[in-house]
């Protein structure tokens, strides 16, 4: 467990470096960012796009990255496709996105998002168990709900409705199931007995026989227990409504205060969420007034000011350092940045943010862990079927040593 | 005048459950780990093959009640394997096994579209199908399909994957930054299927991807499942590879596409196959015994015989007769969650011909099952291999083959080292790809995009 702030005697001494997520999605975050210099906006649908934006996420040493994902066309419109033409539109598997630039990158964790509403939990549980093999224990999840209509109509097989109290409580589920399938094999099932002819041994393996409102799943995976044996989760919380999700099935709540005060009230309000992160949309550029003229020539181009559902900064990756570490002391552990233009704001955060965190000792200098728990600070945790050492030893299996 | 030389097709089949796989070899390696799978798919790309191929599998076998275990146990994510070779290799076509019972159409679409993109080009599925409850437990709606709609839930499925592959025509992203239209129109992606298996309407949120659709391969031998392929598979992934069965076969699924209004290489048929290479042709054979001695043990033959008669035969001797009773008639409930391909026909027939060919040929239980399952096998020396593999091909008993080496992840170094250079000296195999698609390894067209109604254009 991450040592908080608020846990520490004196948070202000030696409190404990941030962490850093960068939220990748399209050219970045304002709709007009597409059209900048540099946005490569005609590769958004090639492998090599998103390659060079986690090696450069890479490059500034950040904790992880996300990619969002959507199973409908991005919209303005919540019940379809809203007939714009001037807006980025169409994306790639999230999954898929981050198991392509996986054996490519070697250090930073890999996030994608996933919709639990229309996703079967068996097979994301081993999808996000692969991607944790192919990158070598540095897959992560983020897990989110959705309440379009044009998604039920895409899927065909539930109700419209059901409102954001209930689809949360199926996510919730789905994650259960997912990290029960991620425990269903112990780390040491798979056994190459020559002798007996056995490859594994059953009794290492363990039906989850989970039983939910929505759904019941069996198991075990097909898939062996991940390299980090449960990948964080992680979700947005757009509002405080949706804390009770976060603190039931989430290891990083992504919480979008504007202020320290609602940082320290949603801190307050998750007291067992390992990681608790703030949620910005940022322009950052060498001076105070360019970031802001710079925004407000992508507002133009747009034709309406940029809005979002978390706080916009624009300003210098040293106004922004300030502001981090004044909201650290709310006891957030980190901060997932949404660049607001990627090819722009994204090298700002690791070539000037990175080092300016870096100077005031709030960062790290270079990658101290090869797995995302491990950056995260997080243990490696038992598995859950697993007969813990205190538990009585089995007739038949001898204790291991 | 002779006949031009057809091109042969190649295929590497990653080693996965059955009892193909050697796990006891001390060369063996894992199953799951990157590294296995990038070892086996760039020796695949180095040799010049046309594609890897994945098996699947959604929930653990089991046998009287107990997860089997004698096999490999454990595979990952087909999927998300296949986007991660895309990163290590740079030809080869990536081809998944998916599921069209335990999954939705917009989801595999957009899947399969988005490894096309991520892979420039190089995506194929392969659709299978299931019924059982025993693999529905893992999923929202269990075994809800009655067995008679596998096909037709597949066939649909197909389809609807189509009509949303084809919903872009790969025209509509313009991303011209200074005119501002992302879109050419605000239309694309539009869809709207109404059948008996998916009623789903809106908009399919992946552009047209490299190959337009991925290349589609259909399994299965029953007569449903070859009209299938006839209709609209890209190539199945044949049974047979003698031949004799498999011109027959050959001819037969070749002779069903017209009727489709298709020529006959716009399927191609490739059995799967493994082999056994040795200096010699008797170095060979002797090491293929070898290999089936440890394939298949006095235990995997008793529960390779359960499986086809239903019954608990742990009392039974390996090496002893087989047993006098006859199978258990109905649902099989002994060996659960195995792929029914090779046990479609019925069991108490198959019996009395195992019992008949024993009691011929004085052979012991364990001595059959390695008789029979035996899948088609290249054994012998490179020179013999790579001869029967052309002989195959020109006699169009097939296009090519699928090779499953008994061992992972290196079994397929060897075949790449020595065969290889003998077919392409016989002008029949690729020294270099042509392209960098799927589609243009296996010599197909680029798919037509659907017809537009003007008011879209």
């Amino acid at each position: 467990m991450p040592v908080r702030p608020s846990h520490s005697p004196a948070p202000t001494r030696s409190p404990a470096p941030l962490h850093l997520a960068v939220a990748l999605d399209g050219a970045g975050w304002h709709p007009a960012a597409w059209r900048e210099p540099g946005a490569d906006a005609d590769r958004l649908f090639t492998a090599g796009y998103w390659a060079a934006l986690v090696a450069e996420a890479e490059h500034g040493l950040l904790d992880f990255v996300t990619f969002e994902d959507s199973l409908s066309l991005q919209s303005t419109d919540p019940d379809g496709p809203d007939g714009r033409t001037d807006l980025v539109r169409g994306r790639l598997d999230a999954v898929l996105v981050a198991a392509r630039v996986a054996p490519l990158s070697r250090h930073i964790g890999l996030v994608p998002s996933v919709v639990a509403t229309h996703t079967e939990p068996f097979h994301v549980s081993k999808a996000l168990a692969t991607l944790d093999y192919v990158s070598r224990g540095r897959a992560g999840l983020r897990i989110q709900i959705s309440e379009r209509a044009d998604e039920v109509r895409h899927f065909g097989r539930r109700a419209a409705g059901g409102g954001a109290t209930e689809l949360y409580g199926e996510a919730a589920d789905h994650v259960e199931v997912v990290r029960r399938l991620w425990d269903s094999w112990e780390d040491d099932a798979e056994i190459r007995d020559a002798a007996t002819g056995r490859f594994v041994d059953r009794a290492k393996l363990h039906y989850i026989d989970f039983e939910g409102r929505h759904f019941s799943v069996k198991g075990p995976s097909i898939t062996p227990r991940p390299p980090q044996g449960l990948p964080p989760v992680s979700a947005l919380a757009a509002d405080a409504a949706v804390y009770p999700f976060l603190a039931r099935a989430t290891d990083i709540g992504y919480v979008t205060a504007r202020d320290a005060d609602e940082a320290r009230a949603a801190v307050a309000a998750l007291p067992r969420t390992p990681h608790v992160f703030g949620e910005l949309t940022v322009f950052l550029d060498e001076k105070p007034e360019a970031a802001e003229r710079r925004l407000q020539r992508l507002d133009a181009a747009h034709g309406a000011a940029y809005t979002s559902d978390a706080r916009v900064f624009a300003g210098t990756p040293e106004l922004l350092a300030d502001l981090l570490l004044e909201w650290r002391e709310a006891g957030l552990t980190g901060f997932r940045l949404r660049p607001g233009v990627l090819a722009h704001d994204l090298p700002a955060i690791t070539r000037g943010l990175v080092p300016e965190l870096q100077r005031r000792g709030a960062f790290r200098q270079a990658y101290e862990a090869s797995s995302l728990r491990g950056l995260l600070g997080l243990a490696r945790p038992a598995n859950r079927y697993a007969p813990g050492p205190d538990a009585p030893a089995s007739p038949t299996a001898p204790a291991a040593a | 005048m002779s006949k031009p030389l057809k091109q042969i097709h190649l295929a590497a089949h990653f080693p996965g459950v059955n009892s193909t796989t050697v796990w006891s070899d001390p060369a063996a390696g894992s199953q799951i780990e990157f590294d296995s799978f990038v070892h086996f798919a760039q020796t695949a790309e180095r040799a010049k093959f046309d594609f890897l191929f994945l098996a699947e599998g959604l929930r653990l076998r089991e046998q009287g009640g107990e997860i089997y275990d004698l096999d490999v146990v454990g595979r990952p994510d087909t999927f998300t394997v296949l986007a991660a070779l895309a990163a290590v290799t740079e030809h080869l076509g990536l081809t998944g096994t998916i599921n069209s019972t335990f999954n939705e159409p917009y989801e595999v679409a957009r899947q399969f579209a988005s490894l096309d993109h991520l892979s420039g080009g190089r995506a194929a599925w392969n659709v299978v199908t299931s019924w059982d409850a025993f693999t529905g437990e893992n999923f929202r709606r269990g075994g809800f399909l009655p067995r008679e709609e596998r096909y037709e839930r597949a066939r649909e499925f197909l389809d609807t994957a189509h009509e949303l592959f084809d919903s872009w025509d790969g025209g509509e992203v313009l991303a011209d930054p200074v005119s501002g239209e992302f879109l050419r129109d605000a239309g694309p992606g539009a869809f709207a299927h109404r059948g008996r298996q998916f009623d789903i309407s809106g908009h399919f949120n992946v552009p047209r991807s490299p190959q337009g659709r991925p290349v589609v391969f259909q399994a299965g031998d029953s007569d449903e499942g070859r009209e299938f392929a006839a209709a609209s598979a890209d190539a199945i992934f044949g049974r047979y590879g003698t031949l004799e069965e498999g011109r027959a076969f050959y001819a037969d699924v070749k002779g069903r596409l017209a009727r489709y209004g298709r020529t006959p290489d716009e399927l191609k048929i490739l059995p799967a196959a493994t082999f056994v290479l040795g200096d010699t042709d008797a170095e060979a054979r002797e090491l293929a015994h070898e290999v089936r001695l440890k394939q298949v043990s006095g235990a995997t033959a008793i529960k390779y015989l359960e499986h086809v008669w239903n019954r608990d035969l742990s009392g039974y001797d390996p090496d002893g007769p087989l047993p006098e009773i006859d199978p258990e008639p109905g649902e099989n409930t002994i060996a659960l969650g195995r792929a029914s391909v090779r046990m479609n026909r019925d069991p108490v027939a198959v019996a009395r011909e195992w019992r008949e060919l024993a009691t011929a040929r004085g052979l012991s239980i364990r001595e059959l099952v390695i008789e029979t399952t035996g899948r088609q096998s290249f054994d012998g020396s490179p020179l013999t291999v790579a001869q029967a593999i052309d002989g195959l091909v020109q006699a169009d008993a097939a296009d090519g083959f699928i090779l499953v080496p008994h061992l992972t992840p290196g079994g397929l170094d060897v075949f790449a080292d020595t065969v290889v250079p003998l077919l392409q000296e016989r002008g029949v195999f690729r020294r270099e790809y042509d392209g960098p698609t799927l589609r243009d390894h296996l010599g197909l067209a680029a798919p037509r995009a659907r017809a537009l109604a003007p008011a879209h254009r």
